[in-house]
């Protein structure tokens, strides 16, 4: 079934599947300068890429602030520098909510409970009571955490935690995911297991999602396209299909030759830039990017 | 010239640093509050193997570390280094020493002094040698890490994997016997640990040294291990001990090896029904 | 359970450590009538027993109580004020730009000034002298309560902004539903630190200004007033009940605010 999707007013109760259709998201030469005078730092450079309608997108790159940056540019909280963002066909403005992003640490509102933070949404933007009590319910449902609808974010685990920034991602029914490393720091068997349910969860939705990692074979699992980036600044070096077949199990696609070539090819680029990133960024700049992304000025609305 | 590249042909290797751990178990508490954390491990360990524990988070394999540094005491059992008892009946608990140094998880750089200071800070202090011959086998030592020029750099100004570096070449200074490193990687991100690992097993070549590394990364395990041991959930037991057949020195490439898919499948198998208990276990705690 | 048995024997431990003071204290002033032997600033204080005499009738005198009261109706009024224009002058400081440009660095250069400094000043102006010692007692308090909501206010995790905004939360929204809670915390630190220091500056006050109202109509005229009155009548003992009282109702009422922002936030109860 295929949905429209207009800007306003916003369907509510929309279907979530929309097999076939889905967003487009285009990076047109975009770059992205952090500071100004002689601190300013080169994060982005002239990074051009798409993502597909209904396709997930995985994109692997050192670490360092370069994907986060191009999260953060996409969700409309920096404008970049130069180049365009377009969003099907019109250029991306401000924070919203067809672009919704998950963020590498809780960003779990820690003073409201399970179920108020998926409700924060809806309840913001105004939208019928009962029906979003009912997706709110479903969807606790749908990511296991019905049992601890009351409970505050300190008191989840952290897959739990992820599980219901999911959820609360997912209700608005974004067009346009944006995961960036959401399993993080958690330990290795809590992040096989989600990524296994996140696996389950895009295939069922076929939303146009952003998904970024440092792991190679956790994107490997999940992509259906790989996005290999340089080290700063930041650059597309190579794209490269995933077409393993779906629906995808984990353990088997660790031992699959095909993904396995896969990952050859991208191990091979991904260490020569990791190295680069290694040897030549200073923890300086690091800390500098870090800083400016986490400074309080929001952007100008 | 690539810091990381290695040499042709590694020293041959003296024979010491070989850990005999013989049914050792360490119960905590007593009465009806006490638990046992580790029940009847028995490991050998030859002197120069890099030998690696994986098991799930919480199973007793830091315990097993502290007990051969001499942190902790043992309930039962024995452990050997050398053929000299480190602790056992009557002595149960090691002394520390600086022939098994560890490392530990979080930094333990002094921020106010350089890295050379650093390095040369515990073998003056100790009175083991004048400063000018413990900074010259400082730098000697960080050449082999890949750390010449950082001499004068303080740890603030290095990002956190240059000074994990740091801290094993620190940690080598003295020529210990064994090294022990507790999931001294945990949190990296994935790419800037496999460096860690190339520059670890580097190291490792590049000296006479026992390595008891601990994990719960079963990719890291394989990579590293000369020999990998699997450990339960609590109590932790050893499951099984396997051994990694594949040459040095090893690179990246080494990972998409058909090999070591092999390896790792049967690690796999191995720690994925512990893994899922002890998670379960977890998840319990907290409903 | 172990929880349990840790605060009990803390609770002893706490008995036994003050038995104890209370103990040395004896011993060190009645040392040179048993042996002769005087230490030199110990000697001087009046023994437990002494205090505990003077305690008696002090406790039953009409003019002790009116003392406290007094000087806890100054504190309390001053706190109310500070909380009530301190918190929402904070708030603005930290969400408006404009703002904070215009009166942060006034209110930074007013900061350091101790509150007494501010008594001469504070007795010109206000027409009553009971207005003037709650408004030291109020300035003790505003900076700190300010300082800590600003703080709180612009250290949240810009993450949680961001992730509100791009839900469609407006302005007001984010500032009710985000903001404000996440800034509680520090408004509830401030409180706490506040009502301290509303205790010290009170009791300061009151012995410069020579007790403000009840002073002179015998009414006790605060705490402080007491403490000092009695300094300069000789009644040591009286002196150190004062101080004594003081500390105990510095004590309740800094538990007081404690627990009410313990309630405020019933999140943090949870873990």
């Amino acid at each position: 079934m295929i949905t429209e999707h207009t800007e306003s007013p916003e369907p509510y109760g929309a279907p979530v599947s929309r097999a076939g259709a889905g967003s487009k998201i285009e990076l047109q030469t975009v770059t992205k300068i952090f500071g100004d005078g002689p601190m300013a730092k080169l994060v982005v450079e002239e990074c051009s890429f798409t993502l597909e309608p209904g396709q997930v997108t995985v994109m692997v790159g050192p670490s360092g602030c370069g994907k986060s940056c191009i999260a953060f540019l996409i969700a409309g909280y920096e404008r970049p520098t130069k180049g365009k963002i377009v969003l099907d066909g019109k250029a991306v403005g401000g924070p919203s909510w067809d672009r919704l992003v998950v963020f590498q640490e809780s960003a779990l509102l820690p003073w409201l409970t399970t179920y108020e933070n998926i409700m924060f949404g809806p309840k913001a933007r105004g939208f019928n009571k009962k029906e979003a009590q009912d997706r709110a319910t479903g969807l606790l449902e749908r990511v296991g955490l019905r049992d601890f609808r009351d409970k505050y974010p300190p008191q989840l685990s952290g897959g739990m935690q992820r599980r219901a920034e999911l959820a609360r991602a997912l209700i608005n029914d974004p067009k346009v995911m944006i995961l960036d490393e959401p399993f993080r720091g958690l330990d290795h068997m809590t992040r096989g297991l989600m990524q296994e349910y996140c696996g389950t969860l895009f295939e069922e939705a076929s939303r146009t999602t952003l998904f970024i990692t440092t792991d190679i074979d956790e994107a490997i699992f999940l992509a259906d396209r790989l996005l290999i980036m340089s080290s700063l600044p930041t650059r597309v070096h190579d794209v490269i299909e995933v077409d393993l077949p779906r629906p995808r199990v984990r353990q088997e696609v660790l031992l699959d030759p095909h993904a396995n070539q896969i990952k050859e090819r991208a191990l091979g680029i991904l260490h020569e830039e990791a190295l680069k990133a290694f040897a030549g960024g200073s923890k300086a700049s690091a800390d500098f990017i870090d800083a400016y992304m986490k400074r309080r000025e929001g952007p100008e609305a | 010239m690539n810091s990381l590249e290695h040499e042709a042909v590694a020293p041959a290797k003296q024979l010491r640093g070989g850990i005999s751990i013989r049914n050792v178990s360490k119960v905590y508490g007593s009465g009806r509050s006490s638990f046992m954390a580790v029940d009847s491990c028995s490991i050998e360990i030859a002197p120069g193997e890099l030998h690696v524990i994986v098991g799930p988070s919480g199973c007793g394999k830091t315990t097993l570390l502290n007990a051969i540094a001499g942190f902790h005491s043992i309930s039962s059992g024995e452990i050997y280094l050398d053929g000299e008892l480190l602790c056992g009946p009557g002595k149960p608990q090691a002394a520390p020493g600086a022939d098994r140094v560890v490392v530990f998880q979080n930094g333990a750089l002094f921020p106010w002094k350089t890295i050379l200071d650093n390095l040369t800070y515990g073998p003056v202090i100790q009175g083991l040698m004048t400063k000018k011959d413990a900074q010259n086998l400082a730098r000697e030592r960080m050449a082999t890490a890949g750390l010449s020029g950082f001499e004068d750099s303080y740890p603030g100004e290095l990002s956190s994997g240059m000074a994990r570096r740091v801290e094993i070449a620190r940690a080598l200074l003295n020529d210990p016997k064994v090294l022990l490193l507790d999931e001294p990687f945990r949190g990296m991100d994935n790419l800037t640990k496999s460096i860690m690992h190339e520059s670890l097993l580097q190291i490792y070549d590049r000296n006479e040294v026992t390595v008891f590394f601990i994990t719960h990364d079963i990719e890291e395990a394989a990579f590293l291990g000369s020999r990998v041991s699997v450990m339960t959930t609590r109590p932790g037991r050893i499951k099984e001990t396997i051994d990694v057949d594949i040459p040095r020195p090893r690179d990246y490439r080494v990972l998409t090896s058909d090999k070591f898919l092999g390896l790792m499948g049967r690690i796999v198998d191995a720690v994925a029904d512990e893994a899922q208990k002890a998670f379960e276990a977890g998840e319990r705690e907290l409903a | 359970m172990k929880r349990k048995m840790a605060g009990g024997s803390a609770l002893l431990r706490g008995i036994i450590g003050t038995a104890l003071f209370i103990g040395l204290w004896q011993v060190g002033t009645s040392l040179d009538s048993w042996t002769g032997v005087s230490l030199p600033i110990v000697a001087q204080l009046p023994p437990p027993s002494s205090v505990l005499d003077a305690f008696l009738p002090l406790i039953r005198s009409h003019g002790f109580w009116s003392s406290a009261y007094l000087s806890f109706v100054r504190v309390f009024w001053g706190f109310m004020a500070a909380m009530v224009i301190g918190i929402p002058f904070g708030l603005l400081m930290a969400v408006n730009r404009t703002a904070k440009a215009i009166c942060f660095p006034v209110f930074e250069i007013l900061r350091p000034i101790p509150p007494l400094a501010w008594v001469p000043a504070a007795i010109i102006f206000w027409p009553a002298p009971e207005l003037s010692i709650t408004f030291v007692t109020f300035l003790g308090a505003f900076f700190t309560v300010v300082i800590n909501t600003v703080g709180g206010a612009e250290q949240i995790d810009r993450r949680f902004l961001l992730a509100a905004q791009s839900m469609g939360a407006d302005k007001r929204t984010i500032f009710r539903r985000v903001l404000l809670p996440a800034t509680l915390p520090s408004i509830a630190t401030g409180a706490v630190v506040g009502m301290g220091i509303t205790w010290q500056v009170v009791v300061a006050a009151e012995m410069i200004s020579g007790g403000g109202q009840g002073a002179t109509t015998g009414g006790g005229g605060g705490l402080g007033f007491l403490i000092w009155n009695s300094y300069l009548g000789g009644a040591i003992p009286k002196v150190v009940v004062g101080m004594i009282v003081l500390g105990v109702l510095g004590y309740a009422s800094s538990t007081i605010v404690r627990i009410m922002s313990t309630k405020l936030m019933p999140w943090n109860r949870a873990i």
